[in-house]
């Protein structure tokens, strides 16, 4: 089995698609003849041709807008959005056009595309090249959210996304882009979407995280084992609709929740799923539920170790919490 | 790109242009060569399109339907584009081209029950009234956001080339979206891509309340195009003559690979806003009167009566039977029911997911509200 890297699984998860379905383009700035900033769209224009892999203008609500159109004629649009922090010009059409359109129509259209966006920090990219902007997704109804951690979920979820009928944010971690290998099939398959991963057993705490965050979470299980704690570690892969049945059955049985994330902590996707497991399994819960998150301040450039809820922050609110 | 040599419409000088004069000649160079049938249909269809309007209008004054957002004035504009697309040519609509909707086909019934909101609005009573959805005519669903489905259009034209289908799309929206971000997204985009595409842009005279000037300091809002690499063209839009002349043009153009035109119609909004404006507020009689003068109905009218094509009779019939099946319509959307509550869950997504179907539970096993649906 080959081993690859998260931007060549990426890149070969868009190659098997567009080889398997003409419908399938991929759009954006820079992703033709360059292959992406990241280059994870390498290669795709010389196969594909300049039909299919389209350098656009500069402007993401542009790239959405044009994809929108696209999908309603029936193609397979996958936009690429350069970084996450740059995807709010496009906010409106993904929030009024794209999340609202099969059920404003009755169902006559819908706008079936996956975008694609680099997230996360660590990257020593200061405010703008470095953000977590998942929540403001999940709260617009209508849309699927999706963010793999390793190259093997990246290229299944894809191709998941790829072909599934909903509009799907897929957003790439991109301080593991390189850093995370692993051996990915040659062959086409899929991760199903909304479905968790339980990537470490264990029995006295459960570690919710997801994209970059799940290599710290495994890091810091890996320590509190050394001191006596067994952790259990939940990679969501997909963040919405989540699998909160494998969070839930998981807590039923350490009756510990740790939530990890880098986005900012107030209304990060971690209070909602703090709220869900209150609701299904709070007589199950031996201690209060933790949020180990990045601050409620702009991503900072010099400081971003500190920020980024790192495995030193998670394991003292494991420890704490299995000792609760 | 403005001085291809077989257009009539270069525009260094933002030239207008007119075919039907006010002495009820039509100008030589310009003139589409419209059959009388098809003259005939074309004013019917603009009288519909008014006498639609007016009950409308007066259903939200009785409380019967919330809101109406029309097209008083600018029927020329609306009717004459329209009919001047080809049958696999794809709408992108604003809101107030319910008329265009109608000439292509979707059923009046349909566009009534949307307007009530009932069980049968093809929107399933998930829009405001004029937010209705037609793909079965290739009219695109409507949102109110101003401007955004300008780069839808451009987006669906060029899906079509690069599947190797020749279909033109042309995209509706009134002078004030051309300050939006997506109408420059739309003409830049288009221009890169020279997507076959024509952008209408009706300007009649009034963005809510904020007239022209205040959108823009060009001398026009067609000349906008040449910034962009876009060709451009301006008429009369109360004149359907020239509509269908600019926009056949413009749709052959694309069509053929000569990429976007970007058509600029002067028209004027008689009406206010919406129901819920109060036009008297911005601006005078005395504005409003001017207009009436240019009426796009009264001038197609006198110039079928000069050429023995109208009289009051054939006016009373056609009156009558648009009357007759508003009437029917009003009958028929009025006493369908509300969409089934588990409807709002539908459509979210292709399948219900199951924080949805949880919800949907919720709904049907908790209380109902005490005020009615309307």
């Amino acid at each position: 089995m080959p081993r690859m890297n998260m931007v060549q699984a990426i890149n070969d998860a868009l190659r098997t698609e567009m080889r398997r379905d003409a419908r399938v383009v991929v759009l954006g700035e820079d992703v033709g003849k360059l292959g992406g900033v990241f280059r994870v769209t390498q290669g795709l224009q010389a196969e594909f041709g300049e039909d299919r892999v389209i350098d656009t203008p500069l402007s993401e609500s542009g790239i959405i807008g044009t994809a929108v159109g696209m999908a309603m004629y029936g193609l397979i649009p996958v936009p690429e959005i350069q970084f996450a922090d740059f995807i709010f010009p496009g906010y409106d059409q993904i929030v009024s056009e794209v999340a609202k359109l099969r059920y404003r129509s009755g169902g006559e259209y819908s706008s079936k595309m996956v975008i694609r966006t680099p997230v996360g920090g660590g990257i020593r990219g200061g405010h703008y090249h470095s953000q977590s902007p998942e929540s403001l997704f999940i709260h617009v109804a209508g849309l699927k959210v999706v963010c793999p951690s390793t190259p093997h979920d990246a290229k299944g979820l894809l191709i998941a996304a790829i072909r599934d009928p909903d509009p799907v944010l897929f957003f790439e971690p991109k301080r593991v882009y390189r850093a995370a290998k692993g051996e990915v099939p040659a062959e086409p398959y899929e991760v199903p979407l909304s479905s968790a991963k339980v990537v470490r057993e264990g029995t006295q705490v459960t570690v919710v995280s997801w994209g970059a965050m799940v290599y710290e979470a495994i890091e810091a299980a890996s320590q509190a084992q050394a001191q006596g704690v067994s952790a259990e570690v939940i990679d969501l892969r997909t963040l919405w609709p989540v699998d909160v049945d494998t969070i839930v059955e998981s807590v039923k049985k350490t009756g510990r929740l740790v939530v990890v994330h880098e986005a900012p902590k107030t209304c990060g996707f971690g209070a909602e799923l703090v709220a869900m497991i209150n609701e299904r399994a709070f007589w199950h819960l031996e201690a209060p539920p933790v949020r180990v998150t990045g601050f409620d301040t702009p991503f900072p450039y010099t400081l971003e170790m500190e920020y980024l809820p790192l495995a030193h922050r998670i394991l003292p609110a494991v420890l704490e919490t299995a000792r609760t | 790109m403005n001085d291809h040599p077989d257009s009539p419409l270069l525009d260094p000088d933002q030239t207008i242009v007119r075919v039907l004069g006010d002495d009820g000649m039509l100008d030589a160079v310009h003139d589409p060569h419209l059959s009388d049938d098809e003259i005939i249909a074309l004013h019917a269809a603009m009288v519909r399109t008014r006498i639609i309007d007016e009950r409308l209008v007066s259903l939200q004054r009785q409380g019967r339907i919330g809101f109406h957002i029309g097209s008083l004035g600018e029927e020329a504009t609306i009717i004459g584009s329209a009919h001047a697309l080809r049958p696999n040519d794809f709408i992108f609509p604003a809101y107030r081209e319910f008329g265009a909707a109608l000439l292509r086909g979707f059923p009046l019934q349909s566009y009534f029950d949307n307007m009530f909101g009932n069980r049968r609005d093809p929107a399933r009573g998930r829009q405001m009234p004029d937010h209705y959805t037609s793909a079965k005519t290739r009219f695109a669903s409507i949102s109110s956001p101003i401007g955004t489905q300008i780069i839808h259009a451009v987006g669906f034209a060029v899906a079509a080339r690069i599947r190797g289908d020749d279909v033109v799309t042309l995209a509706y929206f009134g002078e004030g979206a051309t300050s939006s971000n997506d109408f420059h997204n739309g003409m830049n985009f288009a221009g890169v891509m020279r997507a076959p595409t024509v952008m209408l842009c009706r300007n009649n005279g009034w963005a809510i309340s904020v007239p022209p000037q205040r959108q823009t300091a060009a001398r026009s809002f067609a000349e906008k195009g040449r910034a962009y690499g876009v060709r451009y063209a301006r008429c009369d839009g109360n004149d359907v003559f020239a509509v269908i002349r600019v926009t056949r043009d413009a749709v052959q153009r694309a069509a053929s690979g000569g990429g976007p035109t970007l058509v600029e119609c002067l028209t004027y909004r008689m009406a206010g806003h919406s129901t819920s404006d109060d036009p008297t507020i911005y601006r005078t009689a005395d504005d409003l009167e001017a207009w009436r003068r240019r009426d796009p109905i009264g001038r197609l009218r006198a110039f079928m009566v000069s050429r023995g094509l109208w009289d009051d009779d054939k006016q009373g019939e056609l009156e009558r039977g648009i009357d007759a099946e508003i009437g029917v319509a009003i009958e028929q959307a009025e006493s369908a029911g509300p969409p089934p509550l588990e409807s709002m869950f539908e459509d979210v997504y292709a399948a219900v997911p199951r924080h949805l179907q949880e919800q949907r539970e919720q709904l049907l096993s908790g209380p109902r509200p005490s005020l009615a649906h309307h």
